[in-house]
């Protein structure tokens, strides 16, 4: 009896599972062949290498500010920027957000709710007129530099800087990073903190010692849900970096915009493998780590 | 719980099923128009609601219902790509001219009935056989204008004005804004330069690409729509855009800034037209919304809500119109031009080659690395 | 446990961070001028116009079908696969299925944008049909991007329940499809609730898969605003963002009320209502 209803639960999981199973092969799968389709073929659909080729190879002069200048690889210069901004953006959400998201696991239940409902609601309004209102932020003559001006201080430059665009990435990227470290954290049980502390821990080390490991697997979903958008996020860096930045991302809409789909399907897929390695890295050297702290 | 959220679950299914676009109604007809975002009266400030006012007339001179699917684009390139994949197919579009030109060659567009556009005849001479299609069979135009420069001469000084070299002047460093698009900053460099724009000269571009790495030391930021509220609040100083668009500026401009405007010596002359893609489903539809487009109310309507000029004769002719532009604004938007068409045909963009336009994609994220 | 004052202090920082946008939305929203930088006067003029912006209000429209078709999708195949994961003892199976689900949350939108495209329009083409952008490809590229957040919200709540209670429920007569919206679903209920509201969430805010799937009938709300940059964004849209927040402020915080009945009154509610009949 017992035998036959594991079976039929295993038939059952296994029918339940057939639709996403199908849907996960056609639209997630198939597409990403398609990527390599196009990135190793030219307009004619013949095989080529010219377009993975390019990305690595292809060369630009950029002036010192002497005058002089020096030759670099195009794409792999801006895919080290991108990959720069990125990684400053995610520590920074990192930092910012893990607080919050150790004080919200450890608020009463109604607070959880209601903190979980506010870093939602900005997502709501449209992430393009959010990103535009930070211009009226940070621009020259914005709020806070009308405001220092005000306080008798001196303005700052903010739009148009790496600084602005960190900002933009960190604003949009940080719910990415507060949400999967939250719901790690809740499932922490308290009586294990005061275990620790029982035993003679002090906050930095009950921190250390139980909270950092146990909260691992969130801090790797965490950093994965930010760093990818931020990589190759176009629309910001075009707006509050005053398009002086040119990000990965840009490269790939300026080259879809320009109708070389091939080029385009080729960035796409050295990123995607670049960060696919990065992410293995990591999630090795965490999960080292995680077990380590056991 | 339970209960409740099931409900909710079935509510918002219904919600959603009732929502959905209803697969179309038997009898009524569908025309999908694809524009540039901004860029037709669309009902706002008590202005000509275009496309109901259509459907409307449509719906009263034919017996017949018909649902406009009006969807907007940021640029030629992005309309080109939905289209040249065979992505999606619309009914009428609205490409600039070298856009045009590259279309027509790849046999994209259908070349237009004027039996069903009678109001064609309202197009100015001067737009007739201008060389993105010399032969008038695929376009009507809808709007045309010039590109200026636009500055605020409370930051400017008087004897620094007059050509493109205002854009790289060093006295107004980190004031200077560029267009963030590699056509439109490409040509005013090369405007500047006597380069001619449209040459497939490759050394001629490397020159024009020298000339904006310099620029970008006294560059503050390389901006699209971004500029209207720059220069409006006095943020930068100096920047180049369309005519019509700077009494956009003008209109809701700080009270610290006072924005002028001027054309310099070579710039470009541009025309945006009406087309009907090959892949239309309703052609003959698509030439009674172009013809309707060019009726007296309709035009007026769009050349006061885009500040476009209008090579529409109801428009620019009709008193009423002249009134309510003003003289300064019909002055900017209208100069007085020996001969467009010649004018037209010598400084106004024209399709690259696919080699030119990736060899200028490229020379573009080389400007933008540094 | 009570939150210590820097806590609340800390708490109030980011969230201050997170709504400064919202609130300069709301404040320009209400200016006299067509601008997004100077102030210049009080007026609802842009909350009128907004109301009488027929492609504005379309768009709004297609936005809220789009999400709330794809979030149901969503979340009843999300659904149903997690707990399909969760029963099969196959490792590779599973191991198969949860790094495919990782892909679209690890593919940066733009990829993941570009790659369904290219599909569409070549499996359109194969067909020779006019148009391969619809609002139903748009539909499945929301499905698929809301998929791997409910699966990867519910999954856990399974792991957590105890294995052996809906086996119980069917030893003690259940059928297994009682014992499933008994037990399980309950277990789920939380997880479910979470991902589909993620799912709404990213659906509505979603710019760069749409920008690549977008079709000639179905035009969303960032489609829509991102085509104004050539001209200019208008204050129409701080209007409808100030519109959009209250909305959603509102309903969630009446939720939240609801959901906080004290489940004593509750009880004594169905008492009560027992009684009556």
């Amino acid at each position: 009896m017992k035998k036959n209803n594991s079976k039929g639960i295993r038939t059952t999981g296994r029918a339940a599972l057939a639709p996403y199973s199908l849907w996960a092969m056609i639209f997630i799968l198939v597409p990403l062949l398609f990527v390599v389709y196009y990135a190793f073929t030219d307009n004619n659909f013949n095989f080529t290498l010219e377009n993975v080729e390019k990305f690595f190879t292809a060369t630009s002069n950029i002036q010192n500010g002497d005058g002089t200048s020096r030759e670099v690889h195009t794409y792999i210069l801006i895919a080290f920027r991108s990959l720069k901004l990125a990684v400053i953006s995610t520590l920074i959400c990192l930092l910012l957000g893990y607080p919050i998201a150790y004080i919200m696991s450890r608020a009463k239940e109604r607070t959880q709710k209601t903190m979980m409902t506010l870093l939602m609601i900005p997502m709501w309004t449209n992430f393009l007129i959010r990103t535009y209102a930070w211009m009226t932020i940070m621009q020259d003559n914005g709020i806070i530099n009308n405001a220092l001006a005000a306080l008798g201080l001196n303005r700052i430059k903010m739009i148009g800087t790496e600084g602005a665009v960190i900002v933009g990435m960190v604003y949009d990227f940080l719910p990415y990073m507060i949400l999967p470290l939250y719901s790690i954290m809740a499932k922490m049980d308290d009586r294990l903190l005061e275990a620790a502390r029982d035993l003679g821990c002090n906050s930095a080390s009950v921190l250390r010692r139980v909270v950092l490991p146990l909260s691992m697997p969130g801090v790797v979903s965490g950093v994965t849900m930010v760093l990818v958008p931020a990589v190759s996020t176009f629309y910001i860096s075009q707006k509050l970096g005053s398009g002086k930045f040119l990000l990965i991302g840009d490269v790939i809409e300026g080259q879809y915009v320009a109708n070389n789909f091939h080029f385009a399907a080729a960035i796409a897929m050295v990123l995607m493998v670049a960060l696919l390695v990065f992410m293995a890295i990591f999630k090795y050297l965490t999960s080292r780590r995680m077990n380590g702290g056991r | 719980m339970k209960k409740r959220t099931l409900a909710l679950f079935l509510a918002l299914t219904l919600l959603a099923a009732m929502l959905l676009p209803g697969c179309a109604k038997d009898n009524t007809l569908t025309l999908n128009v694809y524009n540039w975002g901004e860029y037709i009266s669309d009902g706002s400030e008590g202005s000509f609601d275009t496309i109901r006012e259509f459907e409307k007339w449509y719906e009263e001179n034919y017996g017949q219902k018909i649902k406009v699917n009006y969807t907007t684009y940021a640029s030629n390139e992005d309309m080109y790509s939905k289209i040249a994949n065979g992505a999606v197919s619309y009914d009428v579009i609205v490409p600039s001219d070298y856009m045009i030109a590259r279309m027509a060659e790849e046999g994209m567009l259908a070349p237009l009935n004027f039996d069903n556009i009678p109001n064609a005849k309202y197009i100015d001479d001067s737009f007739k056989g201008l060389y993105y299609d010399p032969e008038n069979r695929y376009s009507v135009p809808y709007t045309y204008g010039i590109v200026g420069v636009i500055y605020d001469s409370n930051v400017v000084a008087p004897e620094d004005v007059g050509g493109w070299e205002l854009l790289w002047n060093e006295k107004y460093a980190d004031k200077i804004l560029q267009y963030n698009n590699p056509r439109d900053a490409f040509g005013t460099a090369m405007y500047m330069m006597g380069i001619d724009v449209n040459t497939e000269d490759k050394a001629e571009w490397d020159r024009a690409r020298d000339v904006l790495v310099k620029q970008r030391a006294v560059l503050g930021g390389l901006v699209m729509d971004e500029i209207f509220n720059y220069l409006q609040s006095g943020e930068y100083a100096i920047g180049s855009y369309y005519a019509g668009d700077y009494f956009t500026m003008v209109d809701n401009q700080a009270e610290n800034v006072d924005l002028k405007f001027y054309y310099p010596e070579r710039t470009n002359y541009y025309v945006d037209a009406m087309c009907i893609p090959e892949c239309a489903q309703n052609k003959e539809l698509a030439e009674i919304f172009i013809n309707y487009m060019l009726s007296e109310e309709a035009a007026l309507a769009n050349a006061e809500f885009t500040y476009y000029a209008s090579p529409n004769s109801l428009v620019y002719e009709n008193p009423q119109y002249i009134e309510d532009m003003g003289e300064e604004t019909m002055e900017i938007l209208y100069p007085e031009m020996e001969d467009f068409s010649k004018l037209y045909n010598q400084y106004a963009f024209r399709n690259l080659s696919q080699e030119m336009q990736t060899y200028l994609n490229t020379l573009w994220e080389e400007v933008k690395i540094n | 446990m009570k939150m210590k004052t820097s806590a609340k202090i800390y708490s109030a920082i980011i969230f201050l961070f997170l709504f400064a946008p919202i609130a300069v939305l709301l404040l320009f929203s209400f200016n006299e001028a067509k601008s997004l930088s100077v102030m210049s006067g009080f007026s609802f003029k842009w909350y009128v116009e907004l109301f009488n912006d027929r492609n504005t209000l379309n768009a709004v429209r297609n936005s809220l079908v789009l999400a709330v078709s794809a979030t149901l999708i969503a979340t009843v195949m999300g659904t149903a696969a997690a707990w399909g994961i969760d029963r099969i003892r196959s490792n590779w199976y599973r191991r198969v299925l949860s790094t495919v689900t990782d892909i679209p949350m690890i593919n940066p939108d733009i990829i993941t944008g570009i790659s369904l495209m290219l599909m569409f329009v070549f499996v359109g083409r194969m067909f020779g049909a006019a148009t391969s952008l619809s609002f139903w490809t748009m539909l499945a590229a929301h499905v698929t991007f809301c998929l791997p957040y409910v699966i990867l919200q519910v999954l856990p709540k399974l792991q957590q329940m105890d294995r052996a209670l809906p086996e119980a429920a069917m030893d003690l007569g259940c059928t297994p499809l009682r014992a499933f919206f008994k037990v399980e679903l309950p277990e789920m209920l939380p997880g479910i609730i979470t991902g589909a509201i993620m799912a709404f969430t990213l659906s509505m805010d979603d710019f760069v898969i749409s920008y690549f799937n977008v079709g000639n009938d179905f035009q969303t709300l960032p489609i829509h605003i991102y085509s104004m940059t050539k001209k200019t964004v208008t204050p129409k849209m701080y209007a409808l963002a100030t519109i959009i927040f209250f909305v959603t402020l509102g309903m969630l915080m009446l939720s939240n009320l609801v959901d906080n009945d004290d489940s004593r009154k509750l009880r004594q509610r169905r008492k009560e209502k027992k009684g009556r009949n």
